[in-house]
């Protein structure tokens, strides 16, 4: 799968606090957790991100709350991936499980700046700077993983199974 | 070549003889557990696979992110975990009178035995290793597969020794070496590890401190934080616990990726500044700092213990009058004996509120959010940006003693500004 779209860079330790607010943990629905999706680092996010886009981050995304809501609210958004240089594991957990993927770039990702084209493929793992024209490979996922993935999340994963 | 007690505990359930870090194991759980927040999603992916709970004496569903419920869709929430609770027949499913914050209740109650493996639909579900127990949080996916099929997959995390030793100073609590830890490593310093906490300082260790420190473990970003179990793990399960379990200890050679020395003898109280638990300091230089509210709770400071260093503080004095003062008993137990031993008494006289159990505002819920611009001291583990009301709020996070002192200053405080 070709995924291509415009970068929203953020810093190191974004919490789940800060990807999707507690205040509005009332509510499970996909469409309603993407409006206030990334609200308290950047209010401007919901309002302007394009189905596509995707957001590149530093080192620990995700970290803190194991709130899946967080992944979901991004997905809902219509980011079809997530960079960054690490993730916090029960977020990567999450992501996998709703079928969201996630590359880990790396140190690397400090060479992407906000407003970017980024062009990933995911089965060849590679990721490209289209702006700077600069390509990165990366580890695939363990083929366990992606197993979950190709089922289309755990969920389905575990059906087939039992 | 040896394991450490991580690794004995994914062997077994596993139904291996041996795991390496690194390894992608499925395992059976012993406990499921989930709130009001992360139950119902789970519910619905549970329904999705259509099959029966694979145990309905080993899922636990606590009602208190937002209960009692502070608004509708709080309610529909809460209402659709008691519908399921009533129709698998879930035997600890804890209703509002009954239940408080999750963590505190599931030790007390002897749902956590040394050698178990659980997972929570919630990240301080580590707060189990303090019992010898593999505990971590997962998400709402994974808890509702699991709820079905009474397993979950792993990759065996690698294990950071912390060596602890000497004796604990005055005012100095679990609180103090948690916060000292993650600002040693930061908070993705065991990121991906498991925390082995081991020596003779372990002994110094109440189960109450033990239970502090493995509660935030995920704050250094680790999957887990364990103990050994010893004769104060035995002597606080002996009470609770009536079930058969299999502890186990680290193997002489065992292998760590790194080894953490911690003196206790040279902590002293610390506070983590905003917006990050990494961010420690001795109370000693933020001493100037003007606070707004107090909060004394959580799941990770609302035991007796911690209310009764609270209340030593609070106990004949006054609450500075500018401080909002919030203290909120972990369960329906910890209320009664703080009632008991006259805490909530001293509190209420001092000019506190005491609430019944509920995370409320740890999660930035309700019963005491920030304004722009206010400042906390809370007993709480995040201190992220807007994590307890608005986005220009801040909090600082401390152990009871340090909150209780700020509370009577005004400012953040040492406890001996005000115990002499
Ligand atoms: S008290 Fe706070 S950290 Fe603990 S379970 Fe509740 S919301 Fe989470």
């Amino acid at each position: 799968m070709i995924l291509e779209g415009k970068v929203w860079r953020y810093g190191d330790n974004v919490d789940t606090d800060v990807i999707i607010p507690a205040r509005y943990l009332n509510s499970a629905d996909p469409k309603d957790l993407a409006t206030h999706c990334m609200e308290d680092i950047d209010p401007t996010f919901a309002g302007n991100v394009n189905s596509g886009d995707i957001i590149v981050a530093g080192r620990n995304f995700g970290c803190g709350s194991s709130r899946e809501h967080a992944p979901v609210a991004i997905k809902a958004s219509g980011v079809p991936c997530v960079i960054a240089d690490s993730f916090a594991r029960i977020f990567f957990r999450n992501a996998i499980n709703i079928g969201l993927p996630l590359i880990e770039l790396g140190t690397a990702v400090a060479e992407i700046d906000n407003g970017n084209i980024v062009k990933i493929d995911l089965d060849r793992g590679i990721v490209e700077n289209v702006t700077k024209g600069k390509e990165y490979k990366v580890q695939p996922l363990p083929e366990f993983i992606q197993k979950i993935a190709s089922a289309g999340g755990l969920i389905n994963y575990v059906k087939g199974d039992c | 070549m040896g394991m450490t007690m991580t690794e004995k505990i994914f062997a077994r359930h596993a139904g291996v003889d041996h795991v390496v870090p690194g390894q992608l194991i499925r395992c059976k759980v012993d406990l499921v557990l989930g709130n009001d927040i992360t139950a119902p999603p789970a519910i619905k992916e549970f329904d999705r696979i259509g099959k029966p709970v694979f145990d309905k004496d080993k899922i636990a569903l606590v009602p208190d992110h937002f209960t009692p419920n502070k608004d509708i869709k709080s309610a529909e929430m809460a209402k659709s975990m008691r519908e399921f609770a009533k129709k698998h027949n879930i035997k600890n499913y804890f209703e509002v009178g009954r239940m408080g914050i999750e963590h505190v209740l599931l030790p007390e109650v002897g749902l956590v035995a040394p050698g178990e493996l659980i997972i929570g639909a919630d990240s301080h579900t580590c707060t189990y290793g303090a019992l010898g127990a593999f505990a971590t949080g997962v998400g709402s996916t994974d808890m509702g597969a699991a709820m079905a099929t009474g397993d979950t997959w792993f990759k065996v995390p690698s294990s950071i020794k912390v060596v602890l030793t000497g004796k604990m100073p005055r005012w100095v609590s679990g609180k103090d070496v948690i916060l000292t830890l993650i600002g040693m490593i930061g908070v993705d310093g065991a990121r991906y590890q498991a925390l082995e906490f081991v020596g003779e300082g372990v002994a110094e260790l109440t189960m109450t401190d033990r239970l502090t420190i493995s509660n935030m473990a995920i704050e250094a970003g680790a999957k887990n934080g364990i103990f050994p179990v010893d004769a104060v793990t035995l002597e606080y399960i002996s009470s609770r616990v009536n079930r058969d379990y299999i502890s186990v200890s680290a193997d002489g050679d065992a292998i760590y990726d790194r080894v953490i020395n911690i003196e206790l003898d040279k902590l002293t109280p610390v506070v983590a500044l905003p917006h990050l638990p990494e961010n420690v300091r001795p109370v000693g230089e933020v001493a100037e700092t003007v606070i707004n509210q107090v909060v004394i709770g959580s799941c990770t400071n609302g035991r007796i213990e911690d209310l009764a260093q609270a209340a030593e503080i609070i106990a004949g004095r006054q609450i500075h009058p500018d401080v909002r003062t919030i203290v909120i008993p972990g369960s329906q137990a910890v209320y009664m004996e703080a009632m008991a031993k006259g805490y909530i008494e001293s509190f209420i006289k001092a000019g506190a509120v005491v609430s019944t159990p509920t995370c409320g505002p740890c999660l930035g819920g309700y019963m005491g959010i920030l304004a722009a611009g206010e400042r906390a001291v809370a007993t709480t583990n995040r201190n992220f940006r807007g994590r307890m009301g608005h986005v220009d709020s801040e909090v600082y996070l401390a152990g009871p003693a340090v909150a209780a002192a700020s509370a009577i200053m005004g400012r953040i405080a040492a406890p001996w500004e005000v115990s002499l």
